[in-house]
């Protein structure tokens, strides 16, 4: 029930309110910014004698006779093939995903219910392999790969980005399986299951939003790299985030920033949908860890 | 669970762990003890009608089947740590030796590349780790201010610099504030300044940095507060209330001690993302003015045809080094309260 007081309006109220409308001004205008002028030539995009040709498009209008244009798109996707960038990230992210949460669900269900000693090692060991810079892990891969012949395949990042998400999947679905009770999977066993059947007809129908929150994540990570797929893919394998980096340099010399542009919008927008539609279980995966302690 | 079936059901995870994350830190460890092969030299004498002379080639085939038969090199010691690219042993001292006070010393160490990258890999890191803490804490308790209609909507505006990628979303940044751009050319209005440019001050670049870094991670920090603040114990605010505490007295003394738990596992995190800091040095373009220990590491591996896994390696070395000095504080901490809750 709200008091008097607690309806009224305090300067600390204000203050907080203030706060808040700032930051998430701060969080939204640059992508707003970007999405918008994307479909804008150079010119508008960076403006510098009056900004509001960027709203209005101005040059835009001149140059190609609308207000908006697709340019800078068919310049990225078609002109320097982006889509083969579209397609790698495709199949990486897909395999990196499943194939982490098949790895990551039974080693969670196992740590999750094994009581001895060295299930809290394993873990423990998984939080510094998670302290990890990826990068020095990288410079320790490049040598070994270079001499197999497996440097620049997908076949080679994805097993590595399953690898470098298993501490992260690992504590999260040891987690998950800790809040089912134990006495599902233990009475199946009574009744005559073997611990893998019980996992499999018990567990596996009860686990997946747990399993879809720790997905999202596998998702995002494979999605995001820098560090791995810059390195560790060859060129025509490239993921569409090294290839963005990799636009930024040999577009700005040719002056079609806007392929860039372009190509970071495009690699934007999915995500936008993804936390439309699963705000609440990445708000929860993300405070998993933290507040369950 | 027998230790039979745990076994097979912690295979896969843990030989993807043992193959992919601890072997590569045993082969970087390995690789970083030897160097590579110096080329090899032959020496033949060439006599002309003027006398003989004797000449030094490279035996480039030589070289070549040295090279193809031990990829590792030479085996080098801990001598890669203490050259002039990592920790400097020799030029340290030579700077000692001459400098005459702190700060002529303080630039003779900034000339090294190894301690340039350090310096600025901790200055972000304690830079960016207490903002990010203190303003995520200050949007989270503004947010559930809020009245219930919004929140929603201001926690997703506030995920998508965190889940956006670091590349695309440092890149996004530095269009904006380049000199052409809405922010750099509103900096320029104000300061009455067109040479104005964040790209050519290292100064300002280090700060663009780091506003970059607490744009990026802020949202980590709120959501977790967030979530905390949801917990927070209504009898012991309406006790706080009744004894006539204020909001900023109930702030400091009840909410926060609450969230303490959380503050310590956000800046575990934020310590171990903001020390491996790498993707903003590249899409900022700043390896002129900012080198971080990660980028350290890149160059060298980038090196056109010929990457100087030695060097590289021991780069990493250190950084894991730093990384386990960072980190147990923290983790000490952890275990202590952990053991408290135990006994």
């Amino acid at each position: 029930m709200a008091t008097k007081a607690e309806s009224r309006l305090t300067t600390l109220r204000a203050v907080s309110y203030a706060l808040v409308i700032t930051w998430l001004i701060i969080a939204a205008f640059p992508f707003l910014w970007t999405v918008w002028g994307s479909f804008k030539v150079q010119g508008d995009f960076f403006s510098k004698a009056d900004w509001t040709n960027a709203i209005y498009g101005i040059l835009t209008t001149r140059e190609t006779g609308g207000a908006f244009t697709l340019k800078g798109y068919y310049g990225a996707w078609i002109q320097e093939e982006f889509w083969r960038n579209v397609f790698n990230t495709m199949v990486i992210v897909f395999f990196t995903v499943c194939i982490s949460l098949t790895f990551g669900t039974l080693g969670g269900y196992a740590l999750a219910r094994s009581g001895f000693r060295y299930a809290f090692w394993v873990l423990m060991a998984a939080l510094a392999f998670r302290a990890m810079p990826h990068i020095t892990l990288v410079s320790g891969y490049m040598l070994p790969f270079f001499e197999w012949n497996i440097w620049g395949l997908k076949a080679t990042t994805v097993i590595v980005l399953v690898a470098i998400n298993q501490p992260f999947t690992l504590w999260m679905l040891h987690s998950f399986f800790l809040n089912i009770p134990k006495d599902m999977d233990e009475s199946a066993m009574v009744d005559g299951c073997t611990r893998f059947q019980a996992f499999w007809n018990v567990i596996v129908p009860v686990m997946w939003p747990g399993v879809i929150t720790t997905g999202l994540f596998s998702f995002l990570l494979a999605y995001n790299d820098y560090a791995v797929t810059s390195m560790l893919l060859s060129k025509p394998n490239e993921t569409m985030v090294p290839a963005v980096a990799s636009f930024l340099g040999s577009v700005q010399v040719q002056g079609n920033i806007m392929f860039a542009v372009a190509a970071v919008v495009s690699a934007t927008a999915p995500l936008f949908v993804l936390i439309l539609f699963f705000q609440r279980q990445i708000v929860s995966g993300l405070t998993a860890g933290a507040v369950k302690g | 669970m027998k230790h039979r079936t745990f076994f097979w059901f912690i295979l896969p995870t843990l030989s993807a762990m043992i193959l992919f994350i601890a072997l590569p830190i045993v082969s970087v460890f390995i690789q970083s003890l030897f160097v590579q092969h110096e080329q090899v030299l032959v020496v033949s004498e060439s006599c002309g009608p003027f006398g003989c002379v004797e000449e030094t080639q490279v035996d480039t085939e030589a070289t070549a089947k040295l090279r193809e038969e031990q990829p590792l090199g030479q085996f080098n010691g801990l001598a890669t740590y203490f050259d002039r690219s990592h920790l400097a042993s020799a030029e340290i001292a030579e700077v000692w030796h001459t400098s005459t006070g702190l700060s002529s010393f303080i630039d003779g160490i900034m000339d090294l590349k190894f301690y340039k990258a350090l310096v600025f890999t901790l200055t972000y890191t304690f830079v960016v780790t207490p903002l990010v803490l203190i303003f995520g804490l200050a949007v989270a308790v503004g947010v559930n201010n809020l009245p219930k209609a919004f929140r929603g909507v201001a926690i997703f505006i506030s995920l998508l610099p965190f889940l956006v990628a670091t590349i695309v979303g440092s890149m996004i940044l530095s269009w904006m504030v380049d000199g052409e751009g809405i922010i750099g050319a509103t900096l320029q209005n104000i300061f009455n300044d067109p040479s104005l440019s964040i790209k050519a001050s290292t100064p300002l670049m280090w700060i663009m940095l780091m506003v970059y870094g607490v744009w990026h991670t802020l949202p980590f920090a709120f959501i977790t507060f967030y979530a905390g603040l949801q917990t927070v114990p209504q009898d012991t605010l309406e006790a706080a209330r009744v004894d006539g505490a204020n909001k900023w007295q109930t702030m400091i003394s009840v909410v926060v001690p609450h969230l303490m738990p959380l503050v310590s596992f956000v800046t575990l995190m934020l310590l171990m993302d903001n020390f491996r800091v790498f993707e903003p040095l590249v899409s900022f373009q700043a390896e002129a003015h900012a080198q971080s220990l990660s980028t350290f590491i890149v160059s060298d591996l980038r090196e056109a045809g010929n990457p100087l896994y030695a060097s590289a390696s021991a780069t990493s070395m250190l950084t894991i080094l730093g990384v386990v000095i960072l980190l147990t504080p923290v983790l000490i901490r952890t275990w202590r309260d952990f053991n408290a809750k135990v006994h």
